[in-house]
């Protein structure tokens, strides 16, 4: 795979040749471990609570609310069965998983906020600390790779 | 008794889990093999413990962190550092602010540049360089769209190079991931010195 066809960089719309590509080939090692980050947050083998379906509409939910709509696609179309959370709109109510979604938006997105209540929250819900630790590994990769899609599309000139 | 850390400091503190770490003597042969890769194998942390509890992730984001923040080339080290710390200062993770602001500190051999922050926060007085790494860095970190076209600008009308461009995009958003995780999953805390 070239570091151009990971989804980082196909997200952002750097394209081979460009001053923004040269740049990212400088540094194909980290584009390449982010995509082994990506993988092992999206489709681990050891899933946990979280299969991989519930796995993508959580990072499609995320970067919908992070504002970068089409990396949300690209993750929802892989979000199966659980497509219905990849909208932000919906809380989880219907899915039994309210706490869970609550969870993901405040970590996304109103992090400074966390306290010591959101993870006892989610223990006396019944979350284990693995998955607890699970869950915060895949918004907290999502929240760096929207930045990076983010900043570099700033680089490249184009238009969000 | 230890108490919580609320301020912003270079002393850095202890990290607290709030969860159960993984116990390094019931650890899998998986987890014993992604601790490995982490640059202590003598005393692990209680922070890499606690992550261990995700080991495909463990195993990924110690090189990635490493390449991002200490490769050579690109951007000094020591802007790297600011672009971290403006990210953990938005999210409030006093630890890694701490850990970074003490680095950055090092680095330069002066602690000037992060009293400053500590005291002003995004007022404080900066050299024209480090206030658009700063700017730019806190405007990402507070959203992924939340830095625009002018201040892709104004880093270049700073003189950085694309490359130093990239540096900074890729550190301040590796503290968007890392900050999720130090001030989501524990507390920084420090010992009461009783009288």
């Amino acid at each position: 795979m070239s570091i151009f066809d990971t989804t980082t960089l196909s997200a952002a719309g750097v394209t081979p040749g460009s001053a923004t590509a040269a740049a990212t080939e400088t540094r194909a090692n980290i584009i390449e471990a982010t995509q082994a980050a990506e993988d092992a947050v999206l489709t681990p083998k050891d899933p946990g609570a979280f299969p991989h379906p519930l796995r993508a509409a959580l990072a499609a939910r995320v970067a919908a609310l992070g504002g970068e709509p089409a990396l949300a696609e690209r993750y929802a179309a892989r979000a199966g069965g659980s497509a219905a959370l990849a909208d932000p709109a919906q809380d989880g109510t219907d899915q039994g998983l309210s706490h869970l979604m609550a969870f993901v938006d405040k970590v996304a997105n109103d992090t400074r906020n966390i306290d010591a209540q959101d993870i006892a929250g989610l223990q006396t819900a019944g979350v284990s600390d693995a998955d607890i630790v699970r869950l915060c590994e895949l918004v907290a990769f999502l929240a760096y790779q929207l930045r990076v899609v983010a900043g570099l599309r700033l680089m490249t000139g184009a238009a969000a | 008794m230890s108490r919580i850390v609320h301020k912003f400091t270079r002393t850095v503190p202890q990290w607290q889990p709030r969860v159960t770490p993984v116990k390094l003597d019931e650890a899998t042969p998986e987890q014993l093999d992604a601790l490995s890769v982490t640059p202590s194998n003598t005393k692990v942390s209680a922070y890499v413990l606690t992550l261990a509890h995700d080991v495909e992730s463990l195993k990924v984001r110690s090189p990635l962190f490493n390449a991002i923040m200490y490769d050579a080339g690109g951007m000094s080290r020591a802007e790297r550092e600011v672009g971290a710390l403006a990210a953990s200062m938005v999210n409030r993770c006093i630890y890694c602010a701490a850990v970074h602001a003490d680095r950055h500190a090092k680095l330069e051999k002066d602690t000037s540049v992060t009293d400053e922050l500590f005291a002003k926060g995004e007022n404080a007085d900066l050299s024209p360089r480090n206030r658009v790494i700063f700017d730019f860095a806190r405007k990402l970190s507070e959203a992924p769209v939340g830095a625009t076209a002018e201040d892709m600008a104004a880093l270049r009308e700073a003189g950085l190079s694309e490359e130093e461009i990239l540096d900074l995009i890729l550190s301040s958003s590796l503290f968007g991931w890392a900050n999720r995780l130090m001030h989501v999953l524990g507390d920084p805390v420090r010992e009461e010195v009783s009288a």
